[in-house]
């Protein structure tokens, strides 16, 4: 959508001066509506439901929700889930996280690997996530395990596939350098292969943690007894739907956080690289 | 495909070869050949007599391109997998960039050099490792005429200081004078030697010089032997 918006904007023409002037007012009057949107918003909703409008149970109020997160929040509640739910998310994301990495360190130095591994994982790829919850339940019984089990198998994939397009993405010229240079295989994969796939590897960190966070609400919501995903399953069938919107607004913050914090070390540790910024 | 055709080159230790031939004629392919990096190849290259089974770090080259590392700085790129926390490899890089002339730039990337600066870079990281042969594909090619003279310089005293071998591929002809005491003209389709020419003589020499001079049309009219035996045989050809 951006390239295209990109593509039919008008180019500047050289010399119109009242044009550039023009588009210049037009773009602090789109920040404008920008800024004022999110606030017309939350001023129409609290209105409608402070009128009775619509039943809190239904759509709370955002002052409501904001008195139902002042109350998670005073008694520490709020945290603790946080904190389980944090402490899940990263031990599935290491644990996929790893075993992916290895395997596509594995396909990606070894063509016979890739041809007896690479189709089996390509078919594994594309089952839902969702649909495999029922049966790790079933095998593990609603314990930590499944939980664990189920982030891991979600944040798997995007490691494996950037890791493995990492390692073939290595320049045949600075490899041909390091061969000039006569760098074992060790110092190959240290000082080639790993610097040069990095940019993949932090996008695949990224895919990952984001899955790994979205399959942390399915984990909780098929059964647990804490976390930001059972606060919201309680919650509901609690009729606390301020409670539930609490919950939402937690993860979608939390989740944000997580993604900024890698796109800073993308930033700073690929600040050699010489590419579009936009 | 073939590049190159019925090579017969020997080279002695301590001996300064320039290649001189029109683009394209397989200055890169042969030296790719010599450096071990090309093993599809008809016939035998030995260096003391043992077939060459692929690079090492005896024989250094010096690529066309700079092929820097991005993700290092410029002095980390003239280590490579050398610590620069080793006293020893420490001086030496720093007695390079100056070498070079690229002081200032020891914590630049590569994207922050202009491409005759990287070039600097590749030949110092060729250097360091103080092969016993250098391979040097156009390495002077994207510097200006005063760098580029400084290097020469630079080159002849390490060739003259340690004795390293060195064959230097260049399409200009007053840098194969200047520097080799053996200029091999290659002609090219298919890519064959058409002429060695000992240069006899002393350094230091000046370009200036009448004997320089001299020595420079003789080569220049080798090459224009070359253009009219290309004439000549794809005249008969027709
Ligand atoms: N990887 C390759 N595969 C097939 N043919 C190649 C390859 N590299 C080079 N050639 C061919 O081999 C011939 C010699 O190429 P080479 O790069 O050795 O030329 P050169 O003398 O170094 O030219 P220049 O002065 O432009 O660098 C060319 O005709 C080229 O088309
Ligand atoms: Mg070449």
């Amino acid at each position: 959508m951006a390239g295209q918006s990109e593509m039919t904007s008008p180019v500047p023409v050289r010399g119109s001066k009242p044009g550039a002037k023009r588009a210049r007012a037009r773009r602090r009057v789109d920040l404008l509506i920008a800024s004022a949107l999110p606030v017309l918003i939350l001023a129409v909703w609290q209105t409608v439901g402070s009128i009775g409008l619509v039943e809190s149970m239904f759509l709370p109020t955002p002052w409501q929700i904001v008195k139902g997160f002042r109350e998670l929040a005073v008694t520490g509640e709020l945290f603790q889930h946080i904190g389980i739910s944090l402490g899940r998310a990263a031990v599935g994301f290491s644990v996929g996280g790893a075993a992916a990495f290895v395997m596509g360190i594995w396909t990606g130095f070894s063509r016979r690997a890739e041809d007896m591994i690479d189709p089996s994982v390509q078919w594994l790829r594309m089952i839902p996530n969702l649909a495999i919850g029922p049966l790790i339940i079933l095998w593990f019984g609603f314990s930590e395990t499944s939980k664990i089990i189920i982030i891991a198998v979600g944040s798997f994939f995007p490691i494996y596939i950037n890791t493995f397009l990492g390692i073939r993405s290595v320049d045949n010229k600075l490899y041909e350098v390091s061969r000039v240079l006569s760098f074992n295989s060790f110092q190959q994969v240290r000082r080639l292969v790993l610097p040069s796939s990095l940019p993949h590897l932090l996008l695949g960190v990224r895919l990952s943690l984001a899955i790994s966070w979205l399959s942390l609400v399915v984990a909780e919501l098929i059964g647990a007894s804490s976390g930001v995903g059972h606060l919201i399953l309680y919650a509901s069938q609690n009729a606390r739907t301020d409670l539930v919107f609490v919950g939402v607004i937690v993860f979608a913050v939390v989740g944000k956080a997580v993604d900024s914090l890698v796109r800073y070390l993308d930033r700073k540790w690929l600040k050699w690289r010489d590419g579009y910024r936009g | 495909m073939q590049a190159l055709h019925n090579i017969e080159l020997d080279v002695q230790e301590g001996e300064f070869i320039t290649v001189i031939g029109p683009s394209g004629c397989g200055k890169s392919t042969l030296l790719r050949i010599v450096a071990g990096l090309d093993l599809e190849f008809q016939g035998s290259v030995t260096l003391d007599g043992r077939p060459i089974g692929g690079p090492g770090i005896d024989k250094g080259f010096i690529f066309q391109e700079p092929r820097l590392f991005p993700w290092l700085t410029v002095e980390k790129n003239i280590a490579a997998d050398l610590s620069l926390r080793s006293s020893e490899v420490r001086r030496k890089v720093d007695e390079l960039i100056e070498l070079v002339r690229l002081t200032g730039f020891e914590k630049a990337y590569p994207k922050e050099l202009s491409g005759g600066m990287a070039q600097r870079v590749s030949i110092a990281r060729a250097l360091l490792r103080n092969p016993r042969v250098l391979l040097l594909d156009e390495p002077f090619g994207a510097l200006d005429a005063f760098t580029r003279a400084h290097m020469q310089e630079v080159l002849l005293d390490i060739w003259q200081r340690n004795g390293t071998t060195m064959i230097f591929v260049t399409h200009d002809i007053d840098e194969a004078v200047f520097l080799g005491n053996r200029i091999v003209i290659l002609k090219s389709r298919p890519g064959e030697i058409r002429a060695k020419m000992n240069v006899d003589l002393p350094h230091p020499r000046k370009k200036v010089n009448s004997s320089f001079q001299t020595f420079r049309y003789q080569v220049l009219s080798e090459f224009e032997k070359v253009d009219e035996l290309n004439w000549g045989e794809s005249g008969a050809g027709i």
